[in-house]
């Protein structure tokens, strides 16, 4: 167990440090450049919305995918233009790139990731997984016992953005900048080709995509008001009185199921 | 309760879409334009910085070859002039080679095939995203622009072609590092052919390490300048002043 403290149980409202300055400052920056870069590369997958496997690809290779010619209303800019598309999607690149490498460097000196984001065997049981899904369609998305910790799925998504999606997205980027191929040719044997690493780019866009959705729509059920102060000031404030809270909570427990299963 | 989920989805796209049309206000004005514009040096600056002044694009074999190279941008000049080099079989065609040199040349193809040769089986990337891989020959520019006694003044090799946009030949240029790259050729030759007009007949250059249209086609001259001012818009190639695109086309 690590020195995450146990929110002692007091009734009312308490309020709970939860993000740090350097996630924060991260996730607002990442906000702005995740959007600008998905809307400026489906500008750039309209200039060819074919997608392959494999080092080469054009017109009269095989594609595994056909793209939809995405509206003006969801790229950058509105109206095509390949060029202007491509000079915001470079820029928001670098930022996205070195945000991420900042902010890992920044969590592992402050032990965020090894204390609020580690993924722990108990987390990965079975059952504590399915507790965790009922909880979160009963829309109780926080143990009330812990409230500062991440449950679960949480801890699985951030993990999967952070360590797994953003590392991808950018890694495939690369691989598409014939310089870069020249600077790192091992990206291309990560990825079996030019095409193929596009082809990844794309995907791991659309699961970016996803999460942001979801992400979304869980603030808004979990409270937007609230979840959005905490991440600007840092501070989320529990409402209610606390259910017990037991002696030995687990870092991490389904959200909301601690309580539950104390009764048990 | 649907009307009111339909209209809050309404009330999310639009927001989205004001956000997204928002960039395009943000990026008239000219201060937002030149730090997004600044994105290219960054990269440049970073990719130099990653990579040895020679570090090669990859090559590959003869049965990893697309099985049909496609072709882009002009497919034929057409001009008065091309078409009668073609007619010729390009027997009448000459390379000019100027500017900051100590001796200007003028070569043929015969010429460019007495120069050493240099084969490579490179992947040529659209800008658009597409990649198709070829065997190209010819001699190493940076050969031509020793044997042309090529002045320390010089900084960029400006390249000017036969194909015409907007009434002016298309040009393009490179810095002296990409200009002395080993892989930097003037290609006459695609998959052991002579290079057919939609690759550029008779001669194109290949800059293995940038983006396709840096791949000046149907070349006519080389000028080695000490700045791009003055040339066209002044931004280095036809489409960096028509259109925005990167001067530097290793992204």
């Amino acid at each position: 167990m690590d020195a995450t403290p146990i929110t002692p149980p007091v009734a009312g409202p308490v309020t709970i440090r939860r993000h740090s300055l350097a996630t924060r400052l991260w996730h607002w920056v990442n906000a702005v450049a995740i959007f600008i870069l998905i809307g400026s590369g489906l500008g750039i997958s309209n200039a060819h919305p074919r997608l392959y496997w494999g080092r080469y690809g054009a017109n009269f290779d095989a594609a595994w995918a056909t793209l939809p010619r995405f509206p003006a209303w969801v790229t950058i800019p509105q109206n095509y233009n390949l060029a202007i598309s491509r000079r915001w999607h470079l820029f928001f690149a670098l930022v996205l790139a070195f945000g991420l490498l900042g902010y890992m460097i920044a969590s592992l000196i402050s032990r965020h990731f090894q204390r609020d984001l580690r993924l722990r065997a108990a987390d990965l049981s079975p059952a504590h997984l399915a507790a965790d899904v009922r909880a979160h369609l009963q829309f109780r998305f926080h143990d009330e016992a812990h409230p500062g910790a991440y449950n679960p799925l949480q801890k699985l998504s951030y993990a999967g953005v952070v360590f797994v999606a953003l590392p991808l997205v950018i890694l495939t980027g690369l691989a598409m900048s014939p310089g870069m191929d020249a600077a790192w040719p091992w990206l291309l044997d990560l990825f079996g080709g030019r095409q193929s690493a596009r082809s990844i780019h794309f995907i791991t866009m659309a699961a970016i995509t996803a999460f942001v959705v979801v992400h979304l729509v869980l603030v808004i059920l979990a409270g937007w008001r609230r979840e959005l102060w905490s991440m600007i000031s840092g501070r989320w404030r529990i409402e209610g009185t606390m259910a017990d809270a037991r002696a030995e909570v687990p870092t991490s427990t389904p959200a909301g199921a601690a309580a539950q299963e104390v009764g048990r | 309760m649907i009307r009111r989920r339909g209209l809050i989805g309404a009330l999310a796209g639009g927001g989205a879409g004001l956000l997204l049309s928002g960039c395009d206000r943000v990026i008239a004005q000219p201060q937002v334009r030149d730090i997004i514009f600044k994105g290219e040096d960054m990269h440049r600056a970073l990719q130099r910085a990653l990579m040895n002044r020679d570090a090669l694009a990859p090559e590959f074999s003869a049965d990893q070859r697309s099985p049909y190279f496609r072709t882009n941008g002009t497919r034929d000049p057409g001009t008065a002039a091309y078409n009668a080099l073609r007619a010729g079989r390009f027997a009448d065609w000459r390379l000019q080679v100027d500017g900051l040199v100590a001796r200007p040349l003028t070569l043929s193809l015969s010429d460019l095939g007495q120069f050493p040769q240099r084969a490579q089986i490179t992947r040529h990337d659209c800008v658009e995203g597409w990649s198709a891989i070829g065997k190209w020959q010819g001699p190493r520019l940076g050969d031509v622009l020793k044997q042309a006694g090529v002045r320390d003044a010089a900084r960029y090799v400006v390249f000017t072609c036969a194909d015409l946009y907007g009434g002016a030949p298309y040009y393009e240029s490179v810095d002296m590092v990409d200009a002395f790259h080993p892989q930097t050729i003037l290609a006459w030759a695609l998959n052991d052919r002579f290079l057919d007009v939609g690759h550029g007949a008779p001669c194109r250059l290949r800059v293995e390490r940038h983006l396709g249209y840096k791949h000046a086609k149907y070349l006519m001259k080389v000028t080695a300048v000490d700045t791009l001012a003055g040339i066209g818009k002044g931004q280095g190639g036809y489409w960096e002043d028509n259109v925005d695109y990167d001067w530097y086309a290793g992204i």
